[in-house]
């Protein structure tokens, strides 16, 4: 067994463990680490459930191994809420009934936060949100309220980012 | 003020947005091994060979297991039986002992303690078969026909001699299914006597004794824990070979067992659905009025007959003539075996497939007649002074009552609402290198399936309401629907009432959630549950104010004395005087504020509603694309009308699948080519436009105290036809587009057909 020492930050937290060369990032964050809510769909890199932002950017964790996570930050859909609180996306999720079973929604607000959080706010059109919403797969909603929610968001953030000015 | 009909934001929302929700392979238990599942290979032969001894060896492997090592016979029987036809000799063994009949059967099961490790070990598995000739189309002659079911009325061949018209087209529906986006997951946990399971859903408690009986238990023995589930659809939660090879497993090793499915292994294993051919015949007066109907449905159950055994077939010509009037109808459809995945209900079962024959043929049909395809529906339709119409056709075991409603207002509100939107006016003015199609389907649809559904109502000492409802949570929101009703009926707010289901333990006589029957008959048992806890608060109440029942009324959690402001007792403290030993319980009756009650129907309720789409078609690509897409439904009473909302949304996401994308197709060998989701295409947000919604609640059921009928599946039973018709539209075609989905290839055809040029 080809086995390596690796060290990474999971929303906030240092972890240091054992992985096998071949594990996937997913199978880490979800069995090794106890973060269930990133999900697998696929495991072919399609439906984008397993999702997370990995230093900044929206990564597919059924596509990287566990050891190439090495040093690196990510970030799950356990590191969006404050405490109790939800974020801003969370709640719009809820406002605009973008889940139903809910298995893709952690890998869509992953998807969504990275994409809103690297300026991706700025000039959101309808287009564009429905553009980003088609990279993943949800059976359950039609889109429809995952592209209102991402919408709601990057408006509210835009008026805060504007009255902060 | 009523919860019932409130736009409340969902209970299951918070667990699910912050991760927290708990799927099957989200459940892990110290000491679990982990399955997995061999594969057949190959789509028919004899098997000369399966050595494991390799496997069995390799690292970190505990055992492998094949058809010898389970005991002989074992076969999964149907859940659905419709009376007539014997399938008992067609029925899926747990493992294929001698021969296997489509790719992806299982052959035998690796356990080991690291699913990397029994995946490396499958590879190390020695098969020889011998193969045989394979049959992939169900209408070859030589195909096994499993049965052969026949539904109608009236004298079809004299409706059909005295016509002025008739009408005949061929249409068939593309093999495709409900494919949720969480694979399947078992995890089974025995202990000294008793045994967990986690990962069953739909019909928890039916699976549970058709366990046990496979295991020789005694059926509360075994416990159901109910889980998130990842989607459902009509695929997820049917009795499948893993459903006892996991259980018995980790009976046989003494140890908890996981078993969670992979995406190529779900897209042959899980229960496809849909296939058939249609010949659909219609029989026309002068006036465009129908004398008859004829449908000669040929239906592809893959392999075997699983536990939905002929169901599917059953309901397609069971609910053909729809919302029509037919005075004379014959659906005949033959069911026929394939060396393809086996099949089973996918959401809207028979009623896509036939919706669409039905409702193509009628566009058809208006053409031939020189008649407005609208017209010719509205002289077809029923007339609200014909509801409630009994149909001359058993279907699920229920006689047919068309029990509701007034479907010429349906289609003229659909029409005015398409209009209003500038939906033909869009279809008229197409862009560049494109045509512009509008098309219109109407169909009546069927819920609340009985005969029972049981739910437990319970106040706790804190105040808390329980509900313990016999349903499961497959994503549609069950937990916030039943907390609606219960807080409705007991007069509390709904964030006091917390809900459980798909427990075994918990509601023992749970008869799951499928068949659109959730809200109709598990709410149904809610409310009655809740209004016998609210009748039993009022009483103790009165004993414990010595005032009259007759003076008391139930508000905001409390009983309140009606003139006395101040004399109120909660339904927490009602609670307390109801515990054992309390002087307000009287002698025989039973402690605690509660009830358990069992609302029982024999007759389904029909909803009904049409859909509308505008497509634009590319002759040059093939590619279509739906620019506009309207459903208009009739439910009797939306206790969530988001809810709704979303369950008709997500259902127009699937039709428009089905309808265009969509297909488990197979090569010559009968080698699936649909084993990623690159080649098995659900539509994304680029695909599904935005949908136009108008949520009726003109029709209140009078099958059940809420006057609801179900949401479920009214989605999607439309959308095949409403696209078929829209893209015929485009087309300009005299005949119908012949074949589902309406892939760019099949469209490239048909532009050929239809002259091509522009």
């Amino acid at each position: 067994m080809d086995l390596h020492s690796i060290a990474l930050n999971v929303n906030g937290r240092h972890h240091e463990l054992v992985v096998e060369a071949r594990r996937t990032l997913a199978d880490m964050l979800r069995h090794d680490l106890g973060y269930t809510g990133t999900h697998l769909g696929c495991e072919h890199g399609i439906c984008g459930a397993c999702t997370v932002v990995l230093d900044g950017q929206p990564a597919r964790a059924c596509l990287i191994f566990g050891v190439q996570a090495d040093g690196a930050s990510v970030l799950t859909v356990e590191g969006l809420a404050d405490g109790e609180q939800l974020s801003d996306l969370q709640q719009a999720f809820s406002d605009h009934h973008a889940l139903q079973c809910g298995f893709c929604t952690p890998g869509f607000l992953m998807l969504i936060e990275a994409y809103l959080s690297d300026a991706g706010a700025a000039d959101l059109t309808v287009e564009r949100a429905r553009e980003l919403v088609a990279s993943n797969l949800c059976r359950c909603t039609g889109y429809q309220g995952i592209v209102e929610a991402v919408l709601a968001t990057a408006q509210a953030r835009r008026a805060a980012a504007g009255d902060a000015t | 003020m009523s919860s019932i009909g409130a736009r409340l934001p969902r209970k299951e929302d918070p667990r699910l947005l912050r991760g927290r929700g708990r799927f099957g392979d989200d459940i892990s238990v110290p000491g679990q091994l982990w399955a997995r599942i061999v594969r057949s290979p190959s789509a028919h032969g004899d098997i000369e060979n399966l050595d494991v001894t390799q496997a069995a060896k390799a690292p970190g492997i505990t055992a492998v297991v094949t058809a010898a090592d389970l005991p002989a016979g074992l076969a999964i029987p149907v859940r659905l039986t419709v009376p007539g036809p014997d399938l008992s000799g067609y029925l899926q063994p747990v493992l294929a002992a001698t021969a296997v009949r489509y790719v992806g059967e299982p052959l035998a099961v690796v356990v080991g303690q690291d699913p990397y490790a029994c995946e490396d070990a499958a590879e190390l598995i020695e098969l020889d078969i011998s193969e045989r000739a394979v049959v992939l189309d169900a209408r070859t002659p030589s195909a096994i026909p499993a049965a052969e079911l026949i539904r109608g009325y009236g004298d079809v061949e004299d409706a059909f001699s005295r016509a002025r018209h008739v009408v005949r087209i061929e249409l068939a529906i593309g093999r495709h299914s409900g494919v949720p986006l969480e694979p399947r997951c078992l995890l089974a946990v025995p202990h000294r006597e008793t045994l967990d399971i986690f990962g069953m859903t739909k019909v928890p408690v039916w699976n549970r004794d058709l366990l046990a009986g496979l295991l020789g238990l005694d059926e509360t023995l075994i416990h159901v824990h109910g889980v998130d589930a990842g989607g459902g659809f009509g695929v997820r939660g049917e009795f499948y070979p893993e459903d006892f090879l996991v259980p018995w497993l980790a009976l046989r090793l003494g140890c908890p067992v996981k078993w969670a499915e992979d995406r190529a292994e779900h897209l042959v294993a899980v229960n496809h659905s849909r296939q058939q051919h249609h010949r659909i015949a219609a029989a026309f007066d002068e006036a465009g009025r129908i004398l008859g109907l004829a449908d000669e449905v040929t239906h592809d159950n893959g392999a075997y007959c699983r536990t939905h055994g002929v169901a599917v077939p059953e309901l397609t010509v069971a609910m053909l003539p729809g919302p029509y009037r037919v005075p004379a109808y014959r659906g005949r459809i033959r069911v026929v075996l394939t060396n393809k995945t086996p099949c089973g209900t996918y959401r809207a079962p028979g009623r896509f497939e036939g919706t669409a024959a039905r409702e193509h043929l009628l566009d058809v049909a208006a053409d031939q007649l020189g008649l407005d395809r609208i017209e010719l529906r509205r002289r077809n339709l029923l007339a609200a002074t014909e509801i409630p119409h009994r149909r001359p056709i058993a279907t699920l075991g229920t006689d047919m009552i068309l029990d509701t409603g007034d479907y010429p207002a349906l289609l003229a509100a659909l029409v005015a609402e398409a209009d209003r939107l500038g939906y033909r006016a869009l279809a008229g003015h197409p862009g560049p290198h494109v045509r512009h199609g509008f098309g219109l389907a109407m169909f009546v649809e069927k819920s609340g399936l009985g005969p029972q559904e049981t739910a437990d109502v319970t106040v706790s000492k804190s105040g808390a309401v329980h509900v313990y409802s016999g349903g499961t949570s497959i994503g549609q929101g069950i937990e916030t629907v039943m907390a609606q009703i219960a807080a409705d009926a007991l007069g509390v707010d709904p964030d006091v009432v917390r809900v459980t289901t798909g427990d075994t333990a918990a509601q023992p006589f749970g008869a799951g959630s499928w068949a659109s029957r959730s809200t109709v008959v598990g709410g149904s048992a809610v409310h009655q549950a809740a209004t016998a806890v609210r009748e039993r608060a009022v009483q103790l109440a009165a004993r414990m104010l010595e005032v009259d029942e007759a003076d008391l009324d139930v508000r905001d959690g409390a009983v309140v004395v009606r003139g006395d402001p101040g004399a109120e007792l909660t339904l927490a403290e009602i609670a307390a005087a109801a515990e054992p030993a309390s002087r307000h319980l009287r002698s025989g009756e039973s402690a605690g504020l509660s009830a358990r009650r069992r609302f029982e129907v024999t007759h389904m309720t029909y909803p009904y509603g049409g859909h509308a789409a505008v497509v634009a078609v590319d002759p040059g690509t093939g590619q279509v694309r739906v620019l506009r897409y309207l459903v208009a439904y009739e439910v009797g009473r939306a206790v969530n009308p988001t809810l709704v909302e979303g369950q008709l949304r997500g259902g127009v996401a699937q039709g428009i699948g089905g309808a265009l994308f969509e297909e488990f197709s197979y090569d010559d060998a009968g080698q699936p080519q649909a084993i990623t989701f690159i080649e098995y295409r659900m539509p994304t947000a680029a695909e599904v436009p935005p949908v136009d919604l108008l949520v009726c609640q003109d029709a209140p059921s009078p099958g059940n105290p809420l006057g609801v009928m179900g949401a479920g599946e009214g989605g999607v039973s439309a959308a095949g036809g409403a696209v078929a018709n829209a893209v015929r539209d485009a087309l300009g075609l005299s005949g119908g587009v012949g074949q589902l989905p309406l892939t760019p290839e099949r469209v490239r055809a048909l532009c050929d057909c239809a002259g091509g040029t522009s």
